[in-house]
Formats: structure tokens, C-alpha cells, sequence
């Protein structure tokens, strides 16, 4: 326990280093790959975070006709779904699907990377790990995970609309414009906020568990089942906490 | 032939050679077990420099801590005249720079091409323009037999052509030490050849260091100016014979003996286990 989190914050130091001290030492950013790496963590996220966050605006919209209905108030759908999503869905579900998908394949990539002694390499070749692998993961996860928050706002409130349309013939522009009634620009700043959070802890934890893997294919297997589960623990936790400093 | 349980192996050319690389005293104990224990010796520039021994006798050990990927419990290591043991990452980056390393699993990036990987030493650390990057890459690959290889990925060449590309990375920047774990395993003969003709040039002809773990003999006995072996039981992690070839050939070890030959020879506590165990047996 106490290995581990000396762990985890010695990456977070060193990725403070080169994420803020290192550039204005003659070792900039590698671009290349911090672009390769958001394709792989975010851009090919896409596919499954819509089909995802879609179907989760659809089953909002359904729950809250359903309830809403025999008030007479189905006017209130549209804003239901967008401060759900924008407040909690969008950020979360996001940070879920990039946690199964993305958090997971960094930590089996980089700890089978340690077991077949390639970090070693790196070093050996003067080429410090948190540079060329760390680095470009923690901005490509920095800069995609908000993307696809409001990606997935997008895609979650399309799905929201499709009921309202096909059960209570709502127009859209009816549903656009409650929709954005019952938000405020606050709102999305704190969907960015907590998405920026998430994929911090996301990458962090990742990285750190896979760096140091140990023990060969089985370490491996193991190291990522502990990323995930650790990842999901901290995202949920720290989602509770920033609802209640912001909306409670 | 000097044998010592902790004694400094000795370059016949001390005070005139270039002292590359000198351990001094070096110990590392994980939990109870004292893996090294009390490794000393000099290595000057152009020799080959050969760590031998039985398998778990710390040999792999021995050369992680040389490049630096592990950290003794005690001692000095002092590379190129710096010392090595708790330097800062920085420090340790610039000597870095000067020696090359041979993985025993060759240790290649899977995400880049064959060529990506000799070219990424010159990439990070030299200003060539890309043209006489490719230009390098070919040579180096031509050097170690792989010429049209370089668009394939790791995982397209076999196990063999992987090592030749890990040395082909290590020589890249040309650099006057270089580390090899095991540089022959799994090449076939001739391949075998052509990496210890590759050793030899680079220590004789450019005047380049090689230290060499390996187990092969008849590379040893081609390549290496000096030989020291680690022993294992009650010698785990001791140099229990140091020399040139020669020496160790003409070595009255048994041990040592044994191990060249390659005969499933006993010693010691063995050896007089085994003779009370058969008489047991017998009565």
C-alpha cells in the first residue's frame, strides 16, 4: 500500500517535471506521439462511448417520460436530460468506457513493456520512460477524456430527443430550447472540471500500476484487473465529492 | 592465473590503458539472499570483457547494475571515472549516452519498426537530418546481416534477427562501451560468428569495450581478453576465478573446469553429499 502510493506520487513528480519544467529545458513535448496517443485513447473511443451514452440518453428520456407523464409535465424532459447528462452522465459514463477501454490497454502496454524489459532499453538509451511513454498519454488522455464529455453530451441529448419525438411528437426546437433552459455555463465548466479530474486519475493510476508491473504475463493480467478496479474506485469517489462541492 | 574470492581483477596493461569501467566492493542482498557479494575488478578500454558462471550466480545481476537499472545494497561503480551508484537520472542520461546495451531478449519497442528502433538512439540524441539517419540505419543493418529488414515490425523477424537488431541498435551511436547479455543465444552458428567477428572488430579494430554475459564457451574462448566467474552456492555471487583464457583453461578448479568443458561435475558440499548419499544407498 504504502510502496504503491510512493509509487504513484514519485510519477506524479516526475510527470511534473517534465510536463512543466522539462520544456523550458530544451526537452519539448514529443507532438508525434502525444498525437498518436490521443487516436488510440480517444479518437477510436468514439464509436463505443456514442453507442454507449446514446443508448443512456434514450433510457433517461424513457424513465422520465414514464414518471413525468402522469404529472402532465413532459416539458420538463428535455431539461432533465441535459442537466443529468451535463452534471453527471456525460463526465462519468465517459470516464467508465475510458477506464474498460483506454486506462486498461495503457497499464497491459506499458507492464508488458516492463516484463519484456523495454523500459530497461529506454533508459539504457538515455530516453527517460515518463518522456516518451508517459508523458504523451497523460495530455492525449488530459485533452480527450473532456472532448468526448461533450461529445457524449451531444450524442446522450440526441438520443433523449428521439423519444420525445417519437412518443410526444416534441419538435426540436422545443427540445433544444428546454434543454438549454434548465443549464447554466457553470454546469459545463464543472463537466469539464470533473472530466479533467477523471482522466488524470485515469492515466495516473494506469501508468503507475503498469510501469511497475512484476512477475512476467500473470503480473500483467493482474496489474491491469487492479487498474481497472482502482480506477473505477477513484473516479466514483472523487465524482461524490466534487457533486457535493459543487451542487449540494 | 589470479583467483580471489573479492580480489580486483588486474588488465595486464594497468597504468597504461584507459580505465573504463572499475567495480569496487559491490554487494546486493534481496531479502536474505546476498546475490553479490564483495565484486571487485578494473576493465580497460579495449578489452572484452567476459562475466561467466552457472545460471542464478548473479551474472544478469551483475551487468543490470552496471548499466544502472539496479541499485547495489553497497559499493562503487564508477563508469568512465563517475560514479554510478545513486546518481541523479540526469547525470546518469549523459553517460548513458556512451555505451550501448545488447538485452538478452534484444528488448526491441514492438509499437516501431526494425528501423525505427536502431534509428531512435540518433533520433533523441543526435541533430543528423533524417537522410543520414536512413543512411546509419542501413549501414548498421548491413553491419549485422538485416539489410531489407528495416519496414518490418519485431514481431515479423525471428528471435535470432531481433538480437541482431538490438545490437544494431546498441552500435548505433557508435559508442565506446558496449553491454551484451547473452548476444549469442539463439543465433544459429553462423550468426554466432558474425556477432563475436562484430565483438572483435569493435574492441580491436576501434578500440570499443565489450562486457559479455554469456554462457557460450566457444564465443568466450573467441572473444574475450578477460574472463571472470561468479560461483554459486556457497560461493553465490563471488568471483571464484579471474584471468585471460588461457588462465582459465589451465585453471585446477574443478568447478571451473567443469563449467568450460560443459561436464555435469560436482563439487564441494555436493560432491561429498552425493558420496555419503550413494554409500547410504549401498549399505
Amino acid at each position: 500500500m504504502l510502496d504503491g502510493l510512493r509509487s504513484y506520487f514519485s510519477l506524479c513528480g516526475s510527470l511534473f517535471y517534465w510536463l512543466f519544467l522539462a520544456p523550458f529545458r530544451g526537452k519539448p513535448y514529443r507532438v508525434s506521439l502525444i498525437f498518436a496517443q490521443m487516436v488510440r485513447i480517444g479518437v477510436q473511443a468514439i464509436p463505443l462511448s456514442a453507442l454507449i451514452v446514446f443508448t443512456i440518453g434514450i433510457v433517461l428520456a424513457m424513465q422520465s417520460l414514464a414518471q413525468v407523464q402522469q404529472l402532465g409535465a413532459e416539458i420538463l424532459v428535455p431539461g432533465l436530460i441535459s442537466s443529468t447528462m451535463i452534471r453527471e452522465f456525460a463526465p462519468l459514463i465517459t470516464a467508465v468506457i475510458l477506464i474498460g477501454r483506454s486506462g486498461s490497454a495503457v497499464t497491459a502496454e506499458l507492464g508488458t513493456m516492463k516484463v519484456s524489459e523495454e523500459i530497461d532499453a529506454l533508459e539504457v538509451m538515455a530516453i527517460h520512460p515518463t518522456s516518451y511513454l508517459i508523458l504523451p498519454r497523460f495530455i492525449a488522455m488530459l485533452v480527450m477524456m473532456p472532448l468526448l464529455a461533450v461529445f457524449g453530451i451531444y450524442v446522450g441529448m440526441f438520443g433523449g430527443w428521439l423519444i420525445c419525438a417519437s412518443a410526444i411528437d416534441m419538435p426540436i426546437p422545443f427540445f433544444v430550447t428546454q434543454a438549454i433552459a434548465f443549464v447554466y455555463p457553470v454546469d459545463l465548466v464543472i463537466c469539464l472540471l470533473k472530466s479533467g479530474v477523471f482522466g488524470l486519475l485515469i492515466v495516473t493510476i494506469a501508468c503507475t500500476i503498469g510501469i511497475n508491473v512484476r512477475g512476467g504475463a500473470e503480473g500483467v493480467g493482474l496489474a491491469t484487473t487492479r487498474s481497472v478496479v482502482l480506477s473505477l474506485l477513484a473516479v466514483f469517489v472523487a465524482n461524490a465529492i466534487m457533486t457535493a462541492l459543487f451542487f449540494f | 592465473m589470479k583467483e580471489s574470492q573479492t580480489g580486483a581483477a588486474e588488465s595486464p596493461g594497468d597504468g597504461e590503458a584507459e580505465l573504463i569501467i572499475e567495480v569496487t566492493d559491490l554487494v546486493r542482498i534481496f531479502g536474505t539472499q546476498t546475490v553479490l557479494n564483495g565484486i571487485s575488478f578494473k576493465i580497460y578500454r579495449g578489452d572484452t570483457f567476459v562475466i561467466m558462471g552457472g545460471s542464478g550466480c548473479g551474472k544478469s545481476t551483475l551487468l543490470k547494475h552496471l548499466i544502472g537499472t539496479e541499485q547495489p545494497t553497497s559499493g562503487s561503480i564508477k563508469i568512465f571515472g563517475e560514479e554510478i551508484v545513486g546518481l541523479s537520472d540526469a547525470a546518469h542520461a549523459e553517460i548513458r549516452r556512451r555505451y550501448g546495451m545488447l538485452f538478452q531478449s534484444g528488448a526491441l519497442l514492438q509499437s516501431l519498426t526494425v528501423a525505427e528502433n536502431v534509428s531512435l538512439p540518433l533520433v533523441e540524441h543526435t541533430d543528423l537530418d533524417r537522410g543520414l539517419i536512413d543512411t546509419v540505419v542501413k549501414m548498421k543493418l548491413e553491419q549485422v546481416g538485416l539489410t531489407g529488414h528495416g519496414h518490418k515490425k519485431p514481431s515479423q523477424i525471428s528471435g535470432g534477427m531481433k538480437k541482431r537488431v538490438a545490437l544494431a541498435r546498441a552500435l548505433a551511436l557508435d559508442p565506446p562501451l558496449l553491454f551484451s547479455d547473452e548476444p549469442t543465444a539463439g543465433l544459429d552458428p553462423i550468426m554466432t560468428a558474425v556477432v563475436d567477428e562484430l565483438t572483435l572488430d569493435l574492441t580491436k579494430k576501434i578500440g570499443c569495450t565489450a562486457v559479455v554475459v554469456t554462457h557460450d564457451m566457444n564465443s568466450v574462448f573467441r572473444i574475450a581478453t578477460r574472463i571472470i566467474m561468479l560461483g554459486t552456492g556457497d560461493q553465490q555471487g563471488k568471483i571464484i576465478a579471474q584471468g585471460s583464457p588461457a588462465e582459465l583453461e589451465k585453471s585446477t578448479d574443478p568447478t571451473v573446469q567443469n563449467f568450460i568443458r560443459g561436464e555435469a561435475g560436482r563439487s564441494g558440499d555436493d560432491a561429498a553429499t552425493a558420496e555419503l548419499y550413494r554409500d547410504a544407498l549401498l549399505d
